[in-house]
């Protein structure tokens, strides 16, 4: 009884061997059973649904009935292309997604590079946790908190009026946008960054101490150009969740971004889904652009 | 390397940023426990009362299980496909491989509401009814990507020659898969699992688009926040989500810490 | 293959399959789009008794139509258990019935939606036979145009109400008399106003009334002159605008927290905020107001039409209209409820004019869908679609 159980392990294992065995020798068949399935997945769902959505751009919708026309042709780009205020929403909306990546670039590089060189390891830790629970806690709490924050009678007036400064009206303006923005992002710069520096060996600045560079030429020639990918990864989350974000807006603004223009063609206003989807060609496009020149930065390496 | 008052301008920079991080934080959660439902500054008292009405309210009971549901099944798809997808991406050279770990790129860099409204029109279009599945599959999209960052950043330190060496020991696929690769990447598993619950969670953005009638967490905190008469019932159910989650985030930052097998030299 | 010969292949390929992906998902979806226009449904499919009840049930409200006070009660009688979806605007509303499915099961739609979703199909006719307290609702609401197409009732009427302008007595002095209060640079940064598209009719009310030579006669019907004077108008206010309200507690925090001192407002804001305390009032200026007027609608696609018809016939109880009535701020279908009214709040009746004559209703503007068809003879009015395009132009 022992032994036919024993030939019998022996005999599975030895098919397993011969699979692994066939595996090994054709790599692209490996290939094809460990990648076919989340490709296949992943194409069939996501690729196909902004593929469909880049398609129904060229459709339009019938006024009366609200049904979708598969009448292929223009319509929608000429209405972005002439009216006006779509010209001013996407340049608002991109004017402050750069203004916010570079507020938290600024913000984030001497946290991370503090974080990465000089902080001792448990301080490391906490650091990494101080940074990372903001992240886990609610997005729209926080978002709400700086709306609470910002108000005519809320902490930052209340601060401001102990200090006997004039108060502010900060609340529903761009300013407050890009302030909540910088905020929200942040996280998302520094971890990257983070990363970036924390890889780089203490031998290559040794080496180029040895070299003769001064600190402020080693940072210029040395550390800068390797934290370089990291900045560029970080700042395609904060640009792209600015890009498209609609919740800030309608909770800390008072004006449009491309994304309300979406999200009220789809879910508030009408169900114009071909305009939206025309509309949110731009996004998807200027990111596109983006993503191309962030890959020749390196950026995809330190994601 | 930097001078004494570099040194010192960097701690004061690092801690204005955590200040910065923290204070809203800081703010809310004081708010949580505001007597009065008019949300001035200062809070004219404190009381432990939201908390009890947060906890009594079958709304937010059923919300927060949705959400426990949806994010526990984002990340275990997530876990599967991301692995795969970078087990296969960094061991071999096919045709497409740049292309393919492009687009899987996209679904984080892409604005979140091209992925809802893409998602949205793909469901109704397809006769699908939005429910849970849908929700999950909206978030399995970006899930997936932040495992497969995690398990290839760890699987690009790993030196392929341990996998060798494992098969020239007499290792089969299977064997060298769990003894050598699997604890190798065990971590790097485990905090990507993390970081995608965390995601999935509190997502938002495209949850709106792909849930129909249900409410995930932060659905039913945006309708709170909409009906905006008892908004420190949400200060409430957000101080124990904040301070629930401490524990997971530390033994992610732990296990990250002790990266694999080959450290940077 | 060199490197970039493969590089340039793959990315063809890539395109291929996508495009490839693309034309057969929008072959499959080409019948879908959104639902179908069924014509209406009529008579003979008419329940004609309540059967048993379903177990659930879910609606498309406006905030502060579901509150505890009367869903609880109703679920303990029925069983239904009843989930909501709040909207703050009537585009919402029609958004989420034309694309839920069978998701939702009623909606309490406004006359500016009501229309849309009848002609779009996503409403079902209803027997108001089943509903016991109908005949006692306001002669005006049993069968009015928004949900009675050809004596087919599409809804049960709710209840009605004015848009009200608010203001805080305590920072704006004197108290305002006029809708051009709202129009005033004095008030630069205070004011608030609601997104929603339908607010050119109440710039279009105000202009029949200071320029009379326009010639609006109803404030939802405009030719391209009326409307852009409308435009223009809203134009200029923009500037004052603190913020855009879109949803009712956006009002009610910026009024909450002093951002706000002067607002258009429905009388749900002024409750809520008068019980916080906050110094506020409300009124309808002297050029009058607009409104709404609700009605339960039944989506053609509900799958509870039994707790749906329960809901109804609950709801329209003179105790829940009462109990809504003063809530919200609202005026009730049922004239019964009036006493009940003034039991649970002494003089709330005549404050939410639920004893008021007929002529008080004909002077408020009820919301309704803009169409080409001028109702005179013209066709040449500024159908919805522009009203949208032109929202988000004043919007910017």
């Amino acid at each position: 009884m022992a032994v036919r159980a024993e030939q019998a392990g022996r005999s599975t294992r030895a098919a397993r061997r011969r699979l692994s065995a066939a595996f090994w020798r054709r790599p692209w068949l490996r290939g094809l059973t460990q990648l076919g399935p989340p490709a296949g997945i992943f194409l069939a769902v996501y690729i196909a649904a902004i593929a469909v959505l880049f398609v129904s751009a060229f459709w339009t919708l019938d006024p009366l009935s609200g049904e979708i026309v598969h009448d292929w042709g223009f319509q929608n780009f000429k209405t972005l292309w002439e009216e006006h205020v779509y010209w001013r929403i996407a340049g608002r909306t991109i004017g402050i997604a750069a203004a916010v990546t570079v507020t938290d670039i600024i913000l984030a590089f001497p946290f991370a590079y503090f974080m990465a060189r000089l902080a001792s390891p448990r301080l490391r830790t906490v650091l990494f946790v101080l940074v990372l629970l903001p992240l886990w806690s609610s997005y729209l709490a926080r978002i709400y908190a700086w709306r609470l924050i910002l108000s005519s009678d809320g902490a930052l007036n209340w601060g401001l009026g102990g200090l006997g400064l004039p108060h502010q009206h900060i609340a529903y303006t761009n300013w407050a946008m890009w302030i909540v923005f910088s905020y929200i992002w942040l996280p998302f710069m520094i971890l990257p960054v983070y990363a970036a520096l924390e890889r780089i060996p203490d031998s290559v600045i040794e080496a180029s101490r040895d070299l003769g560079a001064r600190n402020r030429t080693t940072f210029r020639r040395v550390i800068l150009p390797l934290a370089l990918p990291g900045v560029v990864a970080g700042s395609i989350f904060t640009f792209s969740l600015t890009l498209g974000d609609y919740i800030t807006p309608i909770l800390v603004g008072n004006t449009q971004f491309i994304g309300n223009v979406v999200y009220r063609n789809v879910l508030g206003l009408s169900y114009d889904l071909p305009f939206a989807a025309a509309y949110a060609m731009v996004p998807l496009a200027v990111m596109g652009i983006y993503l191309i020149l962030a890959r020749r930065a390196g950026a995809f390496e330190a994601l | 390397m930097e001078g004494r008052l570099g040194r010192g301008a960097l701690t004061l920079w690092a801690v204005g940023v955590v200040l910065f991080l923290w204070l809203p934080l800081g703010i809310i959660l004081v708010y949580a426990f505001n007597t009065s439902n008019i949300q001035s500054w200062p809070i004219p008292g404190v009381t432990l009362r939201w908390f009890r009405v947060a906890w009594n309210d079958p709304d937010a009971r059923d919300a927060l299980l949705l959400s426990l549901k949806a994010a526990f099944a984002a990340t275990a798809i997530a876990l599967a496909l991301g692995t795969m997808a970078a087990v296969a991406i960094s061991r071999f050279q096919f045709f497409g491989r740049e292309i393919f770990s492009f687009l899987l790129i996209l679904p984080l860099a892409l604005p979140g509401v091209i992925t809802g409204i893409a998602l949205s029109s793909f469901f109704t279009f397809g006769g699908v009814n939005f429910s849970l599945w849908t929700i999950v599959v909206g978030h399995a999209t970006f899930c997936v990507v932040i495992v497969y960052n995690n398990v290839l950043a760890r699987l690009r330190r790993t030196s392929p020659s341990l996998i060798e060496a494992s098969m020239d020991l007499g290792a089969d696929g299977w064997q060298t898969f769990r003894f050598v690769t699997f604890p190798v990447l065990s971590t790097a598993l485990i905090s990507g699992a993390l970081l995608a619950f965390a995601l999935s969670f509190d997502e938002v953005i495209v949850t709106l688009f792909t849930a129909g009638a249900q409410n995930t967490l932060p659905i039913w905190i945006l309708g709170k926040i909409r009906l905006g008469q008892q908004l420190p019932e949400v200060n409430a159910v957000v101080f124990v989500v904040v301070v629930l989650t401490i524990i997971p985030v530390v033994i992610s930052q732990r296990l990250t810490q002790e990266s694999g097998i080959l450290r940077r030299e | 293959m060199t490197k970039q010969y493969r590089r340039a292949l793959g990315w063809s390929a890539m395109a291929l399959v996508v495009g490839a992906l693309a034309f057969v998902a929008a072959g499959c979806g080409g019948g879908g789009g959104s639902n179908a226009s069924e014509t209406t449904t009529e008579g003979p499919s008419l329940p004609t008794s309540i059967g048993k009840g379903e177990g659930k049930l879910s609606l498309v409200a406006w905030e502060g139509y579901t509150q505890p006070e009367w869903v609880k009660p109703f679920e303990k009688a029925t069983g239904c258990k009843v989930t909501s979806k709040y909207a703050g605007s009537s585009d919402e509303m029609v958004t989420l019935m034309r694309q839920g499915g069978s998701q939702y099961d009623m909606v309490s739609a406004s006359g500016d939606a009501s229309v849309r979703l009848i002609k779009g199909g996503d409403v079902q006719a209803m027997n108001p036979k089943l509903i016991p307290d109908f005949p006692n609702f306001i002669d005006a609401l049993k069968s009015p145009s928004h949900n009675t197409i050809d004596g087919v009732h599409y809804g049960i009427s709710l209840q009605w109400g004015p848009n009200t302008l608010l203001y805080n007595t305590q920072k704006v002095k004197p108290a305002p008399t006029s809708w051009s209060t709202l129009y005033n640079s004095k008030y630069k940064g205070q004011i608030t106003i609601p997104d929603n598209p339908i607010q050119i009719a109440d710039a279009a009310l105000y202009l029949s009334k200071t320029k009379p030579d326009l010639g609006i006669t109803d404030p939802y019907e405009l030719n391209q002159k009326q409307f852009d004077a409308a435009v223009n108008l809203l134009k200029q206010q923009r500037p004052l605008l603190k913020k855009h309200w879109s949803l009712a507690s956006d009002e009610i925090d910026l009024f909450k927290n002093g951002d706000a001192t002067l607002g258009a407002s429905w009388p749900y804001q002024t409750n809520t905020l008068a019980a916080d305390k906050v110094p506020v009032k409300d009124l309808i200026p002297k050029e009058g107001a607009t409104g709404w007027a609700d009605t339960w609608m039944l989506s053609s696609k509900s799958k509870h039409p039994n707790c749906a018809y329960l809901w109804t016939k609950w709801v329209s109880t003179p105790k829940v209209q009462a109990q809504q009535a003063i809530y919200f701020g609202e005026t009730p279908a049922n004239t019964k409820a009036c006493a009940i009214m003034d039991q649970l709040s002494a003089g709330s009746c005549k404050q939410y004019h639920a004893d008021a004559p007929a002529s008080y209703f004909d002077s408020i503007k009820f919301w309704k869908t803009p169409l080409a068809d001028c109702g005179n003879g013209k066709t040449d009015c500024m159908d919805y679609n522009q009203w949208q395009q032109a929202w988000t132009e004043i919007k910017g």
